[in-house]
């Protein structure tokens, strides 16, 4: 899967869990872009998206990353495995 | 189950209308997701939940600061959450290993001392999760001062304490993690993340465990289960494969079908009452009952036994009538899909589990359920499958009389009325906690309560048992009485079993309310009805005993007041 194929499915997985249809993500954006991505929803979304593609983030990964372009490389390298 | 994402959705649906119910949440992790749950599953059950969730590890800080957030909040209920990763900290730090589950039981009993003095609520604990730290490995088992060993010994206390404490309740987290595994109930990097104690996928199971104790707690129950048989009782068809052919006890998968039956005649030992709707002909239906070596139930088991070729809605209609309780208060087991929905469809309020295919999983699925939470069980319990059997006797005694006196007065009735004693405590307490359609107030006691108002000087109490020639109903209502003045007396509570409606019991019950005020020399007894979704029938109840309304109060004058006609005669 390329980064664009699993950026559409995150997006789906995000208007799912904060429960809005308008959010549009791309590899720049940021909890700050999104409003009702908080910390809360943060720990939602990360469960969410770990079943989606069967993978297990670390704690540092979920710590580190700076926007979603960052988890996408994550989860691009995750399930390439 | 619901997941979490269900429930955080279902908050939405939080139902209006109805009195809110404000529950608070202490606990010593994270606790917004448990709030979530918590409110989610409410919806679900049709509880309006208020909730006030203190902030992050604050038990001891609400519970005993005299001011805190709690106490203004006036929570009916307390959930306390605690969960074995903190239990594990402060056993670490603890020098005297062997007595770490005393301490932590005589600090779960100051807890409850302190709330129970200060508030009028119900307190919801946890057991804790059971793991092994593997300082131990398997000699933790024999090592008393292990964590293991510690910690089941906790759990058991805690238990303990409940059973002593009528207040008490119980989110037995420590089995529903066995069901899940604890690999799936606690998530490692969350914890780690937010101090989160409990992975999302378990927090429904904990969501639902404490919305079915809170709404067992408010009398919603269920009393019966009506059950088919052909595939859902027995593997096979009865009517097909004969007796000897059906699949019960060692016969194929006959398994399956003998541990539901376990089941339900333990449920019925508890006072579940059993009934069967099945679409068969009655004597070929209840053959197995009589003559298979390997049936558990048998005949006796069953309160009412329906069994005949036409539908199943109607049939489960004329069962709730003969049995006189809500539709809600029953649950229909029925392996085939297309009967299922059809009574559903019909009866909405029916619960109606979606048995799986394979009766294997039958019991997997419906122990998952916890249809049966109580919050209550007393002796009376045990007798309950006889008093409906003897019931469904008086119905059909019924029919044969035109003059619905000549019927009353063959039933030769007898009443024992008493105050509220040490030995009728328990079941008035469960009255006023169960009963909803002949309740007038719907005023809630639990036992500590009604111990308070049976010593009380200003109230009186009457308990009333019934028995006729069919048998004994027990204990089936319950008054309490309150002086709010010189000369007058208020109904606080009139509580009556539906088990005996349509008895003239009301009659007998107004002659001696009436004699216990003129006795202690009241003048006036006053009444009101507050109306709920399901006392319906006691709406018009003081008009129809000759009160007349005096603003929004029902009084009657004792002085005045003429016996009236009843077929119960008092019983010393």
């Amino acid at each position: 899967m390329d980064t664009e194929q699993i950026l559409t499915q995150i997006n789906d997985i995000f208007k799912d869990v904060l429960e809005s249809d308008d959010i549009i993500l791309t590899t720049a954006t940021t909890a700050v872009d999104v409003e009702e991505w908080d910390s809360l929803n943060h720990i939602q979304l990360i469960v969410a998206i770990e079943k989606k593609f069967g993978i297990r983030f670390t704690t540092a990964e979920i710590y580190t990353w700076k926007n979603i372009g960052d988890m996408c490389a994550v989860i691009v390298q995750k399930t390439q495995k | 189950m619901l997941s979490f994402s269900d429930l955080k959705k279902n908050i939405k649906n939080n139902p209006t209308g109805l009195t809110p119910v404000k529950v608070a949440l202490l606990a010593d992790s994270a606790s917004q997701f448990i709030n979530t749950a918590i409110r989610g599953y409410g919806a679900e059950l049709g509880l309006n939940l208020e909730l006030y969730e203190a902030d992050y590890n604050q038990i001891e800080q609400q519970v005993y600061g005299p001011t805190s957030e709690l106490y203004a909040f006036a929570p009916v209920y307390i959930v306390i959450i605690q969960s074995t990763e903190h239990l594990l900290h402060s056993f670490y730090k603890q020098d005297d290993r062997t007595g770490f589950t005393d301490q932590v039981i005589a600090k779960t009993i100051d807890l409850y001392n302190i709330l129970s003095q200060r508030l009028k609520t119900q307190i919801i604990i946890n057991t804790y999760i059971e793991i092994n730290d593997q300082v131990f490995g398997s000699y933790a088992a024999k090592t008393q001062s292990s964590f293991l060993y510690q910690l089941r010994k906790i759990n058991l206390g805690l238990m303990d304490l409940a059973s002593e404490n009528t207040g008490l309740y119980i989110t037995d987290l420590a089995s529903l993690s066995a069901v899940k595994g604890y690999e799936n109930t606690f998530d490692t990097k969350m914890y780690i993340y937010a101090d989160m104690a409990f992975g999302i996928d378990f927090l429904p199971a904990i969501g639902q465990s404490i919305c079915q104790i809170i709404a067992s707690t408010l009398g919603k129950s269920k009393k019966c289960i009506v059950l088919d048989l052909d595939n859902t009782l027995w593997g096979g068809v009865i009517g097909d494969d004969g007796i000897e052919n059906i699949m019960i006890g060692s016969l194929g998968m006959g398994k399956a079908f003998t541990q539901l039956q376990l089941w339900c005649r333990e449920l019925k030992n508890r006072g579940i009452i059993l009934a069967v709707c099945s679409k068969n002909t009655l004597e070929i239906a209840q053959e197995p009952f009589i003559s298979h070596p390997d049936m558990v139930l048998k005949l006796d088991d069953i309160s009412l036994f329906v069994a005949n070729w036409e539908n199943k809605v109607d049939n489960i209609r004329y069962i709730q009538q003969v049995l006189n309780i809500g539709m809600d208060s029953m649950v229909f087991l029925d392996d085939n899909p297309f009967e299922r929905e059809m009574v559903k469809s019909a009866i909405p309020q029916l619960t109606i589990p979606s048995l799986p295919d394979d009766p294997a999983d039958y019991m997997l699925f419906l122990r998952e359920l916890n249809l049966f939470d109580t919050a209550s069980f007393t002796e009376d319990d045990k007798d309950r499958t006889e008093q409906y059997r003897q019931q469904a006797q008086r119905t059909s005694l019924q029919n044969s009389f035109v003059n619905e006196a000549d019927y009353l007065a063959s039933l030769d009735m007898q009443s024992r009325v008493n105050a509220v004693d040490k030995f009728t405590l328990p079941r008035v307490a469960q009255l006023t906690l169960r009963s909803n359609q002949f309740n007038l107030r719907n005023m809630r006691y639990n036992e500590a309560d009604i111990a308070d108002i049976s010593s009380s000087e200003n109230y009186f109490t009457l308990t009333f048992t019934l028995e006729d020639k069919f048998g004994d109903n027990g204990l089936i209502a319950v008054i309490i009485l309150k002086t709010i003045g010189e000369d007058t007396l208020f109904i606080d509570t009139w509580i009556m079993s539906c088990r005996v409606l349509k008895r003239g019991m009301e009659n007998f019950t107004l002659n001696n309310i009436v004699q216990a005020a003129r006795d202690h020399g009241f003048s006036k007894i006053m009444g009101e009805c507050l109306p709920t979704k399901k006392n319906g029938i006691v709406k018009d109840h003081y008009q129809n005993l000759g009160f007349t309304l005096n603003g929004d109060a029902w009084e009657l004058n004792t002085y005045s007041y003429i016996n009236k006609q009843t077929f119960i005669t008092g019983k010393q």
